[in-house]
């Protein structure tokens, strides 16, 4: 009697997760997808008109800035991030990678508010000052966006590429390759699914960075033509109005998250995908 | 010609190198400039005294017991569920659709933005079953969102208990949930902990989810009832609002050591664990 208690109460535990899942998906929809059917799914997302309390619901500018920051944030992070690893898998000293890799994985727990901190104190400055335009933009975002994916980025590839067995590389530097060869022939391609997941885990860090997006971005309604134009992500679009939104306003930011839900559920089904290969 | 891949090797070991320098440059000196800004501000009046005029002046005490409670409440209500979770895969299952469902539902919640478990909690906690702006909307919604955390790093914790283990117990005539209790859950203790840990620096450090659920009132809470304000929220205002940047700065920095420190925590309990089993 007590076992099959026991047991089923763990059951109800590991339905708790799935549970909630469901329930985030449902209360998001529910109070998100009417309005999008009332006005149509294509004026909602291909429209730049965004008025809300006049019944303007276009989120294109959101969308396109959501893209916009994004790319440019996996671009510089990836770069790096994949440099780092790199570099700390194959040519650093093992006890430097072993103090390196911790830190930089503390460093994964820094809040996102203060990431955006640094970037209206020190990046906007230096944007304005050195390139013009406002400061707050595409780029300022970009760039601390990129920062904060750093520490995904360099723990999940070095991750895959230490997990490629050393039989391989032995092989490799056995017949006389040189340990970039072996790392840019070999390595890399055998990591390359974990490398993948690693990107497309960032961009969904990236793409659902919220807080640190709303102080560096500028916010604007529009659809910004040049890096150095200020913009409003689908995250910050729903974090600004959120706090006065009240009736089909509210349901507007709820459509939002809609989307932002949906754009996310693909890339991690993707990373996931990509992950399972790995083996 | 017969030198150059070496040549190569080295060009690229030299920008690895610099790019290396450069990443862990801007990381650190994050750390730094925060540290630097904030150090004067952090004193005694300052982290033990109440705020005055919206936090332009006086200290940050009600943050600071607010951002206690709601960490500690999401964590006492997400641990049983993540643990319960991580024995029913282990002990429990084998894969099966069933699992493959479960798993899925962990990964999945894992990379769902804060901002959108924050519209979550907003309608279901605060609006629908009318706990209005309150630590305990707070709590519960980050609860649901570190339970990804917890339920990955205990199972791993629960794996690294050796079979043995379970077999002395089985042949002393321990039934299975006496089994789990006394021998596997002790055992995997350290790594639960781990879990635990990361699941609080990840509440401590978070805004978007909590803002909305929380709320923002700068009150002193008085019941798990009652609106507050955490630490990220606070610095957030404070910055964004430019109300008071000696006191963001400072409020910053403790936000800062506060996470790092537990997260050290998590990596030191972590590396114990790993080292005893192998």
């Amino acid at each position: 009697m007590r076992e099959k208690l026991f047991e089923k109460i763990l059951l109800l535990c590991a339905l708790s997760a799935v549970t909630a899942l469901f329930l985030i998906a449902l209360f998001i929809f529910y109070e998100g997808l009417p309005l999008i059917f009332r006005i149509g799914p294509a004026n909602f997302l291909f429209s730049s008109n965004w008025a809300p309390t006049r019944g303007h619901f276009g989120i294109l500018p959101m969308i396109v800035g959501s893209l916009q920051v994004t790319v440019l944030a996996l671009i510089l992070g990836g770069t790096l991030g994949l440099a780092c690893a790199m570099f700390l898998a194959e040519f650093a000293p093992r006890w430097s990678v072993r103090i390196l890799k911790p830190l930089i994985e503390l460093l994964a727990g820094i809040p996102s508010v203060v990431y955006g901190f640094i970037g209206v104190l020190v990046l906007v400055p230096l944007i304005r000052r050195t390139l013009g335009g406002p400061g707050f933009s595409v780029l300022a975002a970009g760039i601390i966006l990129g920062i904060m994916i750093l520490p995904t980025v360099i723990a999940i590839s070095l991750d895959a590429l230490n997990a490629v067995p050393l039989s391989y590389k032995e092989g490799s530097l056995a017949v006389g390759a040189t340990r970039w060869q072996t790392l840019y022939r070999l390595t890399l391609p055998a990591a390359k699914s974990g490398i993948i997941a690693s990107l497309i885990l960032a961009m969904g860090r990236a793409i659902g960075e919220t807080m640190a997006v709303i102080m560096v971005a500028g916010n604007a309604l529009i659809i910004p033509k040049s890096p150095l134009e200020p913009v409003r992500t689908l995250t910050s679009n729903i974090a600004l109005e959120m706090g006065y939104a009240s009736g089909t306003h509210q349901e507007a930011l709820f459509a939002t998250g809609v989307v932002l839900f949906i754009i996310v559920a693909l890339l991690n089904t993707f990373a996931l995908l990509a992950l399972r290969k790995k083996v | 010609m017969k030198r150059r891949p070496l040549t190569i090797q080295r060009l690229v070991w030299f920008l690895l190198a610099l790019l290396t320098l450069f990443t862990l440059t801007i990381l650190f000196f994050i750390i730094g400039y925060i540290t630097a800004k904030g150090v004067p501000t952090l004193t005694p009046e300052f982290l033990f005294g109440m705020p005055e005029r919206m936090g332009k002046e006086g200290g940050i005490l009600p943050t600071i017991v607010a951002t206690i409670y709601l960490a500690l409440l999401a964590i006492v209500i997400a641990t049983p569920l993540g643990v319960g979770t991580a024995v029913y895969l282990t002990e429990y299952t084998r894969e099966s659709a069933l699992t493959r469902i479960i798993r899925f539902g962990a990964d999945a919640l894992a990379g769902v933005p804060s901002i959108i478990f924050g519209l979550f909690g907003f309608i279901l906690f605060v609006i629908y079953l009318k706990m209005g702006w309150s630590i305990l909307a707070g709590s519960l919604t980050l609860a649901v969102m570190i339970l990804p955390t917890i339920i990955r790093t205990s199972e791993e914790a629960i794996r690294t208990v050796p079979y043995a283990y379970r077999e002395v117990s089985y042949s002393l005539g321990g039934t299975k949930s006496q089994t789990i209790l006394n021998v596997v859950l002790p055992n995997a203790l350290p790594g639960i902990l781990t879990g635990i840990i990361l699941g609080l620096g990840r509440s401590v450090a978070e805004t978007a989810a909590v803002i909305f659920t929380a709320g923002s009132s700068l009150r002193m809470p008085r019941s798990i009832f009652d609106p507050a304000r955490t630490m990220a929220v606070h610095f957030y205002i404070l910055a964004r609002e430019g109300i008071s940047m000696p006191r963001a700065y400072g409020t910053a920095l403790l936000l800062i050591i506060s996470i790092l420190v537990i997260n050290a925590f998590a990596y030191i309990l972590l590396f114990r664990l790993t080292r005893r089993f192998r």
